[in-house]
């Protein structure tokens, strides 16, 4: 199943939410222009220095060009680079270099050119199409399915024998062959924001479609189609040269295509002529392409962190003490304090950690005990950031690459599966449990079943795998947990894919999955949260009644008190990564200790005055915005 | 409760009158897709009505309907003795002005590349305010909201959950409007974030005497904050009427159901519900085995 990857991706997000608070409320934070980040990445600014240059000299090739671009002087033809011609000649006694500067303005004219023709074409359109949908985006695709079906080298040199051979016609009919590039990804960039919420609230603002397209719409569709221009450029100088080269442009201009194929005509006599115009080619399309990346690499602003996140990690690494891995690699395991082996799972003094940009390893569990033991149910409450989840994915193995085990050490039935001085969780150990005796239902029911697999094949395949039954025997176990885990019609479930069931129908399937290799230890992870409140008073009747009949060990990760009561035989509280309370739950509950816990039981609504203020004083807070109100600072 | 008495002699801000929702099918001449059926709903001023409902039932919808963002394929959104239903662009720009809204996620209805400052002046700058009013405006917001001010020059991405429903909110005050739709404001802030947005509403309410249109689908919030709540079950209104008698003893079976779900944070209490909703269950099932029998 999918789980590991979308677990991956449900602990990441959970990372960034308890990231969040510290940068929000740091004060100084710096945005750095995009331009300036441009400027400091080597390959940005490499690539500005050589376009630059390229369009400087194109532009001065009046003034510092030694000849005119025609200019022939017949006794000296071929000849080799001197004081005078400093490139030498061709077979025409012409100056390389002079008419190399000349064929640099044509060459980048006819490029942007053919940019601008395909952008005046594409952008509109595509944000038209993309905002508006509905018969302009049909007719739209139509015409561009049209042009992007016609064969381009074909059109343009029947455009050539119909208009003469003109580089400018040519670079407008490219531009207009290229557009649907651009029609299509500001068409696919529109959609994708066209239904976002802020574009909603603007249109109840009365904002009009024009401003809301300019101000919320084009911000999102600019930055591609800078990269994309960068990368159409360089496309039509190797198109408009190939045109030059095949000798179908105007021989009265000095092009760096034309240069090319004279030099391919001398190419035994002097190999030189060729290497001018195919450098300043290269030198140009790379440039472009270079540019094209800085600038995604520039206007990406999480790309910089994660590379800097690896090499932080890989020096990190390189400078962990011996000791560690050598106890990693060790193949015995330490046998488990004595006295404690009659727990399910034991988690003592764990510690799980991030290492940051700057060396340093951000903690987002901190020393947390527990134990659960076998027909117990264990909740683990608290709010997001609080690294509930974290704590779970640990037992779990299923923690992101990057994260450290800094301290304490998880056993599950007596072994560990994280020793003591561990700073990963051993895959090894835990791949043997996972599935068969440990495993796991997640919170979004519908993203953790594949869509391209029906839900009978998703519940047979892992038994065939972990039990080693055969495929019918499977089958029929499978049709039996869709009728334990309450679902009327197991026969057309099995049958059926992901997308044609309801949510809390999806989370009796992956139940059914969890329990299907009759595991120990079930962890859940806001397993009722997505769902609707009716159904998932029946998903917690389920839960409780097949944890009784199987007497399994459930880990609850929730941070809802209502389920906590309904399920949990204890809790633990969780804040900021640290244990705060752990109890039974009528302690915890009815006489919470710790102000923390006492905080988030007086939040709930249940039970309290309506129209009145749960946490603000009413008094303080009648003066307008006043101190009692504001967000404390985490 | 006294305001809702009020709102009652008068005419209200808005009424809702046999209102349909269609959405036309993808497929070719097939049937369109009803998301609404026959809704009628009044909200006074000063009064908050609550819409309570699960997910698909067309609560959203609603709230959609009367801001204009869905189709209305029959009956009338009477808002101040006008009809909106079919409002245009230039007649939205000035209703704006008395209706405005407060999304579920914070984390996508605001602009990601705005900062707070320009997502607070938009709707000031729709109105033709001046820039320097409008600055002034953001800052009063920001206070009213409990943000700092130094909020204006920062992105979205550098608050949290809580921080940009508050920002939301001030975005929706902007205007002073009379009424805001909030659609599900509160479900995806944790619990003592959600306990703080809540208290803000009502204080919003009790100093600009805003009437709210509340749409969530939490028994507990829609009962904290509303004054009348309606029930929606697939896309129907099933029953309506004052906040008290709807959540502590409803008639209809769905929201028998949808109280007796909702579990409590205390273990015997919780069990207690749990035993009556399974005899309620229990008792559905076999009246509608009779009324199937009857029929």
């Amino acid at each position: 199943m999918s789980d590991s990857v979308d677990s991956a991706a449900v602990s990441a997000d959970s990372m960034g939410l308890a990231a969040k608070p510290e940068s929000g409320q740091s004060g100084t934070v710096v945005r750095s222009t995009v331009m300036r980040r441009l400027l400091k990445n080597p390959m940005g600014i490499a690539s500005l220095v050589i376009l630059v240059t390229i369009a400087a000299l194109a532009i001065l090739a009046p003034l510092i060009a030694p000849f005119e671009e025609n200019f022939a002087n017949i006794s000296k033809t071929l000849a080799a680079p001197d004081s005078v011609n400093i490139m030498g000649t061709d077979s025409a006694g012409r100056d390389t270099w002079s008419r190399l500067l000349f064929g640099a303005q044509l060459t980048l004219l006819s490029a942007l050119l053919c940019a601008g023709v395909a952008i005046a074409i594409g952008l509109p359109a595509g944000l038209i199409a993309g905002y508006y949908a509905g018969k302009f985006e049909a007719v739209s695709n139509w015409v561009v399915s049209i042009l992007m079906s016609l064969p381009g080298l074909i059109v343009l040199l029947t455009i050539r024998a119909a208009f003469g051979p003109s580089v400018w016609i040519s670079m407008i009919a490219f531009g207009v062959l290229i557009s649907p590039s651009y029609f299509r990804l500001t068409r696919t960039a529109v959609q994708s924001v066209r239904n976002e919420l802020y574009v909603d609230a603007a249109r109840v603002s009365g904002l009009s479609d024009l401003s809301i397209i300019a101000r919320h719409i084009f911000s999102v569709v600019r930055a591609p189609i800078i990269i994309q221009t960068a990368a159409i450029a360089g496309v039509a100088i190797a198109i408009q040269s190939g045109l030059e080269f095949l000798g179908l442009g105007d021989p009265t201009k000095a092009t760096w295509g034309v240069m090319l194929s004279e030099g391919f005509k001398n190419v035994y006599l002097t190999p030189t002529l060729l290497l001018w115009p195919a450098l300043a080619m290269a030198l140009t399309i790379g440039g472009l392409v270079l540019l094209g990346n800085a600038i995604r690499d520039a206007l990406e602003d999480g790309e910089k962190i994660k590379h800097r996140k690896k090499r932080a990690l890989a020096t990190a690494e390189s400078t962990t003490p011996a000791p560690a891995k050598a106890r990693q690699s060790r193949k015995s395991v330490a046998a488990v304090d004595a006295g404690t082996e009659h727990h399910l799972v034991k988690v003592t003094n764990l510690g799980v950690g991030y290492p940051q940009a700057d060396g340093s390893i951000k903690k987002v569990v901190d020393d947390v005990s527990f134990h659960v033991d076998r027909g117990e149910i264990l909740g683990i409450v608290g709010e997001s950031g609080s690294g509930k989840s974290q704590t779970a994915f640990s037992i779990l193995g299923l923690l992101p690459d990057n994260a450290r085990i800094v301290g304490g050490s998880i056993q599950f039935d007596g072994n560990y599966t994280v020793a003591p001085g561990d700073d990963r969780v051993s895959q090894e150990r835990l791949s043997k449990l996972r599935g068969k005796r440990i495993s796991y239902i997640p919170q979004e029911p519908m993203s953790n079943l594949d869509p391209a697999f029906t839900i009978g094949y998703q519940l047979v395949t892992p038994m065939v795998r972990v039990l080693g039954v055969s495929k019918a025997e499977a089958r029929q176990r499978a049709l039996k947990l869709l009728t334990d885990v309450g679902i009327a019609n197991p026969e057309r479930t099995f049958n059926a894919y992901p997308h044609e069931v309801s949510g809390g129908m999806a989370q009796r399937v992956l139940i059914a999955g969890a329990i299907s290799c009759e595991p120990d230890l079930v962890i859940a992870d806001e397993p009722t949260t997505a769902l609707d409140v009716t159904v998932q008073a029946d998903v917690l009747d389920l839960l409780r009644e097949l944890q009784q009949r199987l007497n399994i060990g459930v880990i609850l990760v929730t941070h809802n008190f209502g389920v906590v009561a309904d399920l949990c035989d204890r809790v633990a509280v969780m804040q900021n990564g640290r244990l705060v309370e752990e109890g039974t739950v009528r302690e915890i509950l009815r006489n919470p200790k710790e102000p923390y816990t006492q905080t988030l039981l007086r939040s709930m609504l249940e039970g309290k005055t309506p129209m009145t203020m749960l946490v603000s004083k009413a008094g303080s807070a009648a003066q307008s915005g006043s101190a009692a109100q504001k967000e404390p600072v985490a | 409760m006294s305001a809702s008495l009020d709102s009652s002699q008068k005419s209200p801000l808005l009424s809702v009158e046999n209102l349909v929702v269609e959405y036309p099918s993808k497929r070719f001449r097939a049937k369109p897709f009803r998301a609404l059926t026959d809704i009628n709903i009044t909200i006074g001023q000063g009064e908050t009505l609550g819409l309570v409902g699960e997910s698909g039932s067309g609560k959203t919808t609603l709230g959609r309907a009367v801001l204009g963002l869905a189709p209305v394929t029959a009956g009338k959104v009477i808002f101040e003795g006008n009809d909106i239903s079919n409002a245009s662009r230039k007649e939205r720009r000035t209703l704006s002005r008395d209706l405005q809204v407060v999304f579920q996620d914070p984390y996508t209805s605001l602009n990601p590349a705005l900062e707070i400052g320009d997502i607070l002046a938009e709707p000031l700058g729709v109105q033709g305010m001046a820039p320097a009013a409008a600055k002034k405006r953001v800052k009063e917001l920001l206070d009213q909201v409990g943000l700092p001010t130094d909020a204006i020059h920062r992105l979205p991405r550098e608050f949290s959950g809580g921080q940009r429903q508050r920002v939301a909110i001030a975005r929706a005050l902007a205007l002073s409007p009379k009424l805001i739709v909030c659609d599900e404001p509160v479900s995806a802030l944790d619990l003592s974030t959600q306990a703080r947005v809540l208290d803000l509403f009502l204080q919003i309410q009790k100093d600009t005497g805003v009437s709210y249109l509340f749409v969530s689908h939490d028994l507990d919030v829609v009962r904290h904050i509303s004054h009348r709540v309606a029930v929606m079950y697939h896309g129907e209104i099933v029953e309506q009427g004052p906040a008290e008698v709807v959540t502590r003893d409803p008639e209809h079976p769905y929201t028998q159901r949808l109280l007796l779900a909702s579990p409590v944070p205390d273990p015997d209490r919780q069990e207690q519900r749990r035993a009556d909703r399974h005899r309620l269950l229990a008792n559905q099932h076999s009246q509608t085995e009779q009324q199937g029998a009857v029929a």
